[in-house]
């Protein structure tokens, strides 16, 4: 039988307890434990991004981070990205400037964004693309990606 | 100023064609809440997983299942044994999607499980026990022509006693192949003989095409379930609903009536949904046996594994041309690496010969190919369908037959380019065609003469770093390609009493945008703004008939159907308010949610209070419209010729490149592009479509190769398998030519698989302008261009497969 844990974190602002499998990682828990879909699983080897989340306001892959280490952390996903003005005007950007297309990898970018954002609130283009080089998109070619998030700039006060 | 003098009200004219409208789906997305296939789960759902071949190519002398039926949580385990009843599937209907007897690769699929969970299905899995007999492995499609070659299909498959497991009394749906040859192509226009004859120079090389994939960032699956009366609900990514809706039902021995379809959104299509894979098919029969619903998702190591893969082409070009820069033959023989089955690459020559053909003048044209089994990943359909292949070539001769006349490129490809107006040998009628345009934009944006001329005078220089530009051009179908019976799409559209649209297509979003585009054109017939729309697209028990999400045809075909619905629904709204304000239909039209007066936007009703009046007549009635648009395209004749599109796109792009001679390393610096779309729709999704496009031309040119080594994929993962990451990415100018195609929707042309043909080629010929070294093999990783740089790369050379030719 696989060896139960319990945890008990802050996801998304509210704290919760879990039980999961020492071996389950963050993003089935999030997934299949707790029911947030937000989160996606794009190769399951840290390549992708497509899964990324905050942990500690710090972003990660959580495909790579044991379930059992978010015990007493900060954690936010894509769903809990709400309330903050440069969250919003985040999304916003990537609506308006056609960062979109399939959006399957656009919630693992949003996170990632976010957390580059938090850290350097004027990147310029080429920042950005170094800060978001762990995020793989296949659909829109980048451009229109790097466009929204320099443009979030301007946008919050 | 009393009630009588009041000023009416007056609706300017306004478009929403050729704006930058958001995606209509974006907003979902970008929060997290868009549901995906592996979103959704049913109650009382199984996870279903799938043993695959631990051989290349081997006979399979026995399964043992036992232990694995005996584990705890497991409901159902199926092998071939288990499905008497299995038909082949593929294009060429050519592999069971359970493996009988025979495994061929090493995606096969061997045994299935359904059970209470991933982690137990997948122990369940360990516990099957299957004993191989190795056979030779053909992992060289050279090889495999060879005579004494061991072939890979000779057995019949679903045939009356050839094996055990077979339903008796079944048809023969595949003969089994006495050689190697899956398929084969031959395309003839003019004599190239005499052809040959009139040239001042020909040249001929080979080219070598590599495997690459689709990489969709979600990863494959589906969701299966039959209800109590046996009727089944499929969740599906399938690009081609209705179509595959009747295949499986072939498979599965029921009434394709019984069979619902429904596409929830789709994480990356790019061309790897449009056929039929055995895991899909295995997923029904776990349905069927377990009375369960079973969800199958792949790892992302089985998407490499046992997805399609773009088709990896040898291919020998031999062309010819006047001193005057006149073009005079091609002559094409193509050896396609067709795996171990055969799927929708096999039939890429349907796209490249149209190339070799029309693109430019071609008075003698002369192509073949064969498709040959191997052992290696099979190939399907991907974004270009064999014209990134075709063009690769075609393009590098453009430059080398320009440079050994010593005529300008650009002056060279004007000369040959094709105008509207011309019928090609292979029965192509050009009615829009931007194509000179495209070239000279894209040559005037970039400088194109100007930096030729300078990087090769640069080329003597000192230093390391050589800076390259090259051209590129591209001809592909734009206006929907009539491959199946019909090529149509159906609409069905309703207007409630608060003038909402409901637009019912049969056309399939992928990521593309069509849900946008498909409203944009709607509103605008109705004068509605593109917050009046809800579309519906993604059931089959809802939509109307549509062929399917390829050939770049949904903007067209879809949008020329949901026109039509849109003008039948304007029609009835302007006879009935005609009618009651007394008025010709002519003077009216429709705005801003509005009846208006044609001649002065002055309003005469809001449309929904017109709506609901007619609703709530005596005589009431609803609009609701349908229509069905099929193309004036017609099927091609036995030799391939026929106008088998109802507009073409058009496109040339310009590539700038630094390599470094010390690394052999390529920088992808700019890529200027111009491209004929007919006219722009949605300008946000369209430069999207050009960039993401781009972006996958660019990672085909330089980084992404699926490295098979006696047919064992060696890089089935992300870190190994390159794709192309932000900081990579060139800057992109593109632009527009606006050839208002008088079939297309608006004007416009289908652009989805345009902007990926031309940069590798461009990429070649930029390489060269730096360097003066021609690269014909695909990918330009550092080592390759190294190499090459340093006279080590052999001259390749491909002698045609058959012999009398």
């Amino acid at each position: 039988m696989l060896l139960k844990h319990d945890i008990e974190f802050t996801l998304n602002g509210v704290k919760r307890q879990v039980s999961v499998d020492v071996t389950t990682n963050t993003l089935a828990m999030l997934r299949d434990v707790i029911g947030l879909t937000g989160t996606k699983y794009g190769c399951g080897e840290g390549e992708c991004g497509a899964c990324t989340i905050q942990v500690d306001g710090v972003s990660l892959n959580s495909c790579l981070m044991f379930a059992v280490d978010c015990d007493g952390r900060d954690v936010t996903t894509i769903e809990g990205l709400a309330n903050d003005s440069k969250a919003d005007a985040l999304r916003e950007a990537f609506v308006e400037h056609g960062a979109v297309q399939c959006g399957f990898c656009t919630p693992g970018m949003i996170m990632q964004a976010d957390h580059l954002l938090h850290k350097h609130p004027h990147a310029d283009a080429d920042s950005v693309k170094r800060g978001i080089e762990g995020n793989l998109c296949r659909c829109t070619g980048y451009k229109k990606i790097v466009d929204a998030i320099v443009a979030v700039d301007g946008a919050v006060k | 100023m009393s009630v009588a003098e009041k000023k009416p009200r007056v609706i300017e004219p306004d478009s929403l064609i050729g704006k930058r409208i958001p995606k209509m789906d974006a907003p979902e997305k970008a929060s997290g809440r868009t549901r995906y296939i592996h979103d959704i789960n049913l109650s009382g759902q199984l996870y279903g997983r799938i043993l695959r071949s631990a051989r290349i190519h081997a006979l399979i002398k026995s399964i043992d299942t036992s232990a694995a039926r005996a584990l705890p949580g497991v409901h159902v385990v199926i092998t071939a044994a288990d499905i008497p009843d299995q038909r082949p599937i593929g294009v060429a209907r050519d592999h069971f999607p359970l493996k009988v007897g025979r495994v061929r690769s090493q995606r096969d699929e061997i045994a299935a499980v359904a059970a209470e969970s991933e982690e137990i299905a997948e122990a369940a899995l360990k516990l099957i026990r299957v004993v191989y007999e190795d056979l030779p492995v053909i992992s060289d499609p050279e090889e495999a022509i060879k005579p004494g070659a061991a072939l890979i299909h000779p057995e019949p498959h679903g045939a009356d006693g050839t094996h055990l497991h077979l339903k008796q009394g079944t048809s023969i749906a595949h003969k089994g192949k006495p050689d190697n040859i899956a398929m084969t192509f031959d395309y003839v226009h003019g004599d190239v003989i005499q052809g040959e004859a009139e040239s001042d120079v020909v040249i001929e090389d080979t080219f070598r095409l590599h495997y690459v994939t689709h990489c969709c960032m979600g990863v494959s699956g589906m969701i299966a379930e039959f209800d109590a009366s046996g009727n089944l609900l499929m969740y599906s990514n399938t690009q081609v609903p209705f179509l595959h809706k009747r295949e499986f039902a072939e498979y599965l021995n029921m009434d394709p009536a019984r069979i619902r379809i429904i596409q929830p959104p789709i994480g990356g299509g790019f061309g790897s949904k449009l056929d039929i894979y055995p895991f899909e098919v295995i997923c029904l029969y776990l349905a069927r046996a377990a009375k369960r619903p079973v969800k199958m998702l792949f790892t992302r190591e089985e998407e490499f594994l046992a997805s399609p893969t773009r088709q990896p082409v040898l291919l020998t070009l031999r062309s010819g041309c006047k001193k005057d820069g006149t073009l005079t033959f091609r002559q094409v023989h193509t050896l396609h690496d067709n795996g171990a089955y055969t799927s929708w690459g096999a039939t890429t020559p349907f796209v490249m010969m149209q190339t070799f053909s029309s693109l430019y003048r071609v008075p003698h044209c002369d192509y073949h190919t064969a498709a040959v089994y191997t052992n290696n990943p099979y190939a399907g359909s991907f974004r270009g369908y064999g014209n990134l292949q075709a063009t690769f070539a075609i393009e590098q001769h453009m430059d080398m037959l320009a440079e050994r006349i010593g005529m300008d490129s650009l002056a060279f490809r004007l000369k040959n380019a094709q105008d509207s107006g011309e019928t090609t040998g292979q029965g192509m009628v050009f009615k829009s065609c931007g194509f000179k345009d495209c070239i000279n934009t894209a040559a005037q944006r970039s400088d194109y003469t100007r930096k030729f001329k300078e990087n090769e005078v640069n080329r003597s220089r000192p230093g390391n770093i050589r800076r390259g530009i090259g051209m590129a051009s591209m001809l592909h179908v734009g206006g929907g390609a009539k491959i199946y019976p019909s090529d149509g799409c159906g609409t069905i559209l309703k207007m409630d009493d608060f003038a909402n649209v409901t637009l019912i297509t049969g056309a399939s979003e992928i990521g593309q945008g069509s849900e946008t585009v498909l409203s944009q054109l709607v509103c605008e017939e109705l004068g509605l703004p593109i917050s009046a729309i809800t579309v519906v697209n993604n059931d089959t028990a809802i939509t109307p008939w549509d062929v399917g999400v390829h050939a770049s045809r949904t903007t067209f075909i879809a949008g020329n159907s949901a026109i039509g619905a849109a003008k039948k629904a304007k029609t009835k709204i302007l006879a009935v308010a005609a009618k009651k304000y007394e008025c010709a239909e002519s003077d009216l039209d429709l705005r801003g949610g509005f009846v208006i007066k044609a001649s002065s936007g002055e309003v005469v009703v809001e449309l929904s209070k017109l709506l609901r009046n007619l609703h709530f007549q005596d005589k009431a009635e609803l609009v609701m419209t349908t229509f069905y648009y099929e193309p004036p395209s017609v099927h091609q004749d036995k030799g391939f010729k026929g106008d088998v599109s109802a507009a073409y796109a058009w496109g040339a792009q310009v590539v700038e490149v630094e390599v470094d001679t010390d690394t052999g390393r390529v920088r992808m610096t700019k890529v200027t592009g111009a491209h004929d779309v007919g006219r722009v729709l949605n300008r946000l999704g369209i430069e999207g479509q050009i960039e993401g496009g781009v972006v996958m031309g660019q990672g085909y040119a330089l980084t992404e190769e699926l490295l098979i080594e006696n047919g064992v994929m060696k890089n089935p993962n992300f870190r190994d398998y390159k794709l192309v990451t932000a900081p990579e990415i060139p800057e992109m100018d593109i632009s527009f030519i606006e050839s208002m195609d008088g079939e297309g929707p608006q004007g416009a042309k289908g652009v989805g698989e345009a902007p990926a043909i031309c940069v590798a080629a461009a990429t070649a010929n930029a390489i060269c302008n730096a360097t003066g070294v021609r690269m014909f093999e695909l990918p330009f990783t550092p080592e390759k261009v190294y190499r090459a740089l340093h006279g080590q790369t052999p001259k390749l050379y491909w002698k045609p497969w058959r012999a009398d030719q």
